[in-house]
C-alpha cells in the first residue's frame, strides 16, 4: 500500500504536474469523484491510492482510455462537452476538470454541469495572466509560446484562454461559490491565499480553484 | 443423466438432405449436461422444458478457490467451439484470436466456459434436437424462447458445474445481450461483465432485418412449414438468403466497398445475365451456402425472435437503471465506430443507465471499419481493452 501511494506520487512528479499534487489536497479521503479529461488516468490512481476515492473518469482519446482500463480505473471514451449531460444530478461528491477547461468548447456550460453532477468541483488551469504570458505578447506583439504552453495559436488545442481573474467573474456569473483556490509559481510552489488577487495573477502560473453552487 | 434416445429419422433415408446440424444437434461432439424433470427450465413464456440438455466447451483449469471463471457468450450464429476447431466446418473456434493461452482472455490464468445457448443447434436443446415426448425433433413444437430463457439455462449449467460466481463474463451482439441480462438477473454472480456491439434492447430496424431472414426462410417450399426434418428437406437456400441479409448488416459499407468495390467476379465484363458477375455476389453466395452446412433453419428463426424480444428496460419498468441497481458488477462497454447494427448509441444508453445507477463502467469505442463483426476481427484495441479489464479484475478479485 505505502508502495504504491509512493509511485503515484512519483508519477505524478515525473509528469511536472504539481496541479495534480494540490488537487489531491482539495479531495476528501473516500469521496467519489469524477476526473474530467483524465488522460492516462495519472490523478485518478493517484486519489485512489493515497485519498480512497471512488473513482471514474471521462476521457476524449482511446488510447488514454485503454490505459486508464488496464489500470483497473472506471473510465468512459466521451467528450466534456457533451457527455456531462448524461449523468445524473449530484452523482459525485467532486468533479475534477485539470487543465481541460481552456479545450472546452462552451466552459461556461461545462461548469454548470459539473456543479450539476457533483456538489463541488475543482478546476485547474493556466493562466493566461501570468506576467511572462504578458511580457511575451507586449513585446514581441505575437501570440505567447511557453514551456508551459508549447502551442502556436493554429495548432494548439487550447481555444479558450482566460487568467484567474477571468475564472473568478465567471464563477460569480453562475452564481457559484469559491471555497478555495491556490495559485501555482513556475516552480510549483503555491501562493499564499491571503495575497490581493492581481499577484495571483501575475504571478501565479497556474491556478486550482475549488468551487460549489 | 438421460441418455439421447436412439434416433432414426424418417428424413435420414434422403441422405445429403440432412446436413450435420441434427447430428450435432443432437450428439454433440462437446461435454453434454443433461436436466430431467427434476430440474425443468421455466420459460419467459410460461412455458417449461423438462427434459432438456445444454453442451458446453470449457478451456483452462478452475482454480481451487473458483474464482477466476469467465462465461463466454456466443452470438446468432455461433457455438460453443470458442477456441477450439468447430466438429462440422473444421475451421478454428470462432473467438480464437481472443481466447486461448497467453491470448486476451488467457487460458493459462482463467477458466473459460462457453455453452451453447437454449435454442441453439449444436448440442443444447433446440428446434432440432428430439422431443422426448415424441421421439421426434420439436422443431416448431419448441416453445419460442428469450434472451431470459438463455441465461436462466446457462446459470442452470454453472450450478451443475459447480461454479458459484463468475471473474468475468463477455459476448458481442447476441452474447452482449446475454452479458447484459446476466448483470441484470445474477448480479451478485458477475464480478464483470464486458458486453460487446450490443445494446440492451433490439432496435426496430434490427428486427426489420431479422423479419426478412424468417420470411426468407418460410417461403422456402422446403421449409414444409418447419417440418422439414421429418420430411427429408432442408430449406438451403431460404436460409441462405436469410444468412446473405444479415451479413451484410455485419459489415461496414466502407469496408465492403474497400474490399470488393465494383469487382467483377472472374471475367472483364458484364455478362447481361443474373450470375454472380460482381465479388461481392459471390461473396455473399458463398457465405449463404457454408452457413446452411452448420446451421439449422428453425434454430435460426428461434435465435432471432429472441434477439427481437429481447429489452432489458421493459422488464424493469422502462427504466433501464432500475435493471442495474445497487450493482457491484465492473462494467466495461465496447462498441465500434462502424457498426451500423448497434452502433454506439446503442450501448451508450447501457452506459448511461449503468452511471445512474452508481456502477463502475468503462466505457470504450473502438476506431474501426470492421463493423458490427469488429468483435470477431483483429482488433489490436480491443485485445488491448479486454486483456487490461480483465487483469484489472483479476487482481482485484486477488487472482495471482
Amino acid at each position: 500500500m505505502e508502495q504504491s501511494v509512493q509511485r503515484a506520487e512519483q508519477q505524478v512528479r515525473a509528469a511536472h504536474r504539481f496541479d495534480l499534487m494540490t488537487v489531491a489536497q482539495l479531495i476528501t479521503p473516500g469521496a467519489k469523484v469524477l476526473d474530467v479529461g483524465c488522460g492516462d488516468g495519472v490523478l485518478l490512481k493517484l486519489l485512489e491510492e493515497t485519498r480512497q476515492v471512488e473513482g471514474r473518469g471521462i476521457e476524449i482519446s482511446q488510447k488514454g482510455v485503454n490505459e486508464c482500463v488496464a489500470q483497473g480505473l472506471s473510465v468512459m471514451q466521451g467528450d466534456a462537452d457533451t457527455d456531462l449531460a448524461d449523468y445524473p444530478d449530484d452523482a459525485f461528491d467532486f468533479v475534477i476538470l485539470s487543465q481541460t477547461l481552456q479545450a472546452t468548447h462552451r466552459p461556461r456550460e461545462v461548469i454548470e454541469q459539473m456543479l450539476r453532477i457533483g456538489r463541488k468541483a475543482v478546476v485547474s488551469f493556466p493562466n493566461f495572466g501570468h506576467w511572462r504570458m504578458r511580457l511575451l505578447l507586449l513585446f514581441t506583439g505575437r501570440m505567447p509560446v511557453t514551456r508551459h504552453l508549447p502551442y502556436s495559436w493554429y495548432d494548439t488545442p487550447n481555444i479558450h484562454f482566460f487568467t484567474i481573474r477571468d475564472f473568478m467573474a465567471l464563477v460569480k456569473e453562475i452564481g457559484a461559490t469559491i471555497e478555495t483556490g491556490v495559485a501555482l509559481t513556475e516552480g510549483g510552489r503555491s501562493l499564499p491565499w491571503k495575497l490581493p488577487w492581481w499577484v495571483w495573477n501575475l504571478f501565479g502560473q497556474q491556478a486550482v480553484f475549488l468551487i460549489r453552487r | 443423466m438421460v441418455d439421447t434416445p436412439d434416433i432414426t429419422l424418417p428424413g435420414a433415408q434422403h441422405g445429403a438432405a440432412f446436413g450435420a446440424p441434427p447430428n450435432e444437434a443432437n450428439r454433440p461432439s462437446s461435454p453434454v449436461v443433461h436436466f430431467g424433470p427434476e430440474a425443468p427450465l421455466r420459460l419467459d413464456s410460461g412455458r417449461s422444458l423438462t427434459r432438456w440438455q445444454v453442451a458446453y466447451q470449457t478451456y483452462g483449469k478452475l482454480n481451487a478457490d473458483k474464482t477466476n471463471a469467465i462465461l463466454v457468450c456466443h452470438a446468432l450464429t455461433g457455438d460453443q467451439h470458442v477456441a477450439s476447431t468447430h466438429p462440422v466446418t473444421g475451421k478454428p473456434g470462432w473467438w480464437w484470436r481472443m481466447v486461448g493461452p497467453g491470448l486476451p482472455i488467457d487460458t493459462d490464468r482463467y477458466f473459460v466456459i462457453c455453452p451453447n445457448v437454449v435454442g441453439g443447434c449444436m448440442g443444447t436443446t433446440g428446434p432440432a434436437s428430439i422431443n422426448p415426448e415424441t421421439g421426434l425433433p420439436y422443431m416448431l413444437d419448441l416453445p419460442v424462447l428469450t434472451i431470459g430463457d438463455m441465461v436462466r439455462a446457462q446459470a442452470m449449467l454453472l450450478d451443475r458445474l459447480g461454479i458459484p460466481t463468475l471473474l468475468s463474463m463477455l459476448g458481442g451482439s447476441m452474447g452482449g445481450m446475454q452479458v447484459l441480462q446476466w448483470a441484470a438477473t445474477y448480479p451478485d454472480r458477475v464480478f464483470s461483465a464486458v458486453p460487446i456491439a450490443a445494446g440492451a434492447r433490439h432496435s426496430s430496424q434490427n428486427i426489420a432485418f431479422h423479419e426478412v431472414g424468417r420470411q426468407a426462410i418460410m417461403a422456402d417450399p422446403d421449409w414444409r412449414s418447419g417440418r422439414y426434418l421429418v420430411e427429408g428437406t432442408n430449406p438451403r437456400k431460404g436460409l441462405a438468403v436469410a444468412r446473405m441479409a444479415a451479413h451484410i448488416t455485419y459489415m461496414s459499407d466502407k469496408a465492403l466497398h474497400e474490399k470488393f468495390g465494383r469487382n467483377l467476379q472472374d471475367r472483364d465484363k458484364p455478362t447481361f445475365g443474373f450470375d454472380a458477375d460482381f465479388q461481392i455476389e459471390s461473396y455473399l453466395r458463398h457465405q449463404g451456402m457454408t452457413f446452411v452446412e452448420r446451421f439449422d433453419a428453425n434454430s435460426y428463426l428461434y435465435m432471432t425472435r429472441a434477439m427481437d424480444y429481447f429489452d432489458l428496460a421493459a422488464d424493469y419498468g422502462g427504466r433501464l437503471a432500475n435493471a442495474f441497481k445497487g450493482t457491484k458488477t465492473r462494467f466495461c462497454a465496447v462498441s465500434f465506430t462502424s457498426d451500423w447494427l448497434f452502433p454506439t448509441a446503442e450501448i451508450k444508453t447501457v452506459v448511461k443507465a449503468l452511471n445512474a445507477a452508481g456502477a463502475s463502467v468503462s466505457f470504450v469505442e473502438i476506431e474501426t471499419l470492421g463493423g458490427h463483426d469488429a468483435f470477431l476481427l483483429d482488433e489490436p484495441e480491443l485485445f488491448a481493452t479486454i486483456r487490461g479489464f480483465l487483469g484489472a479484475a483479476a487482481r482485484a478479485r486477488g487472482i495471482q
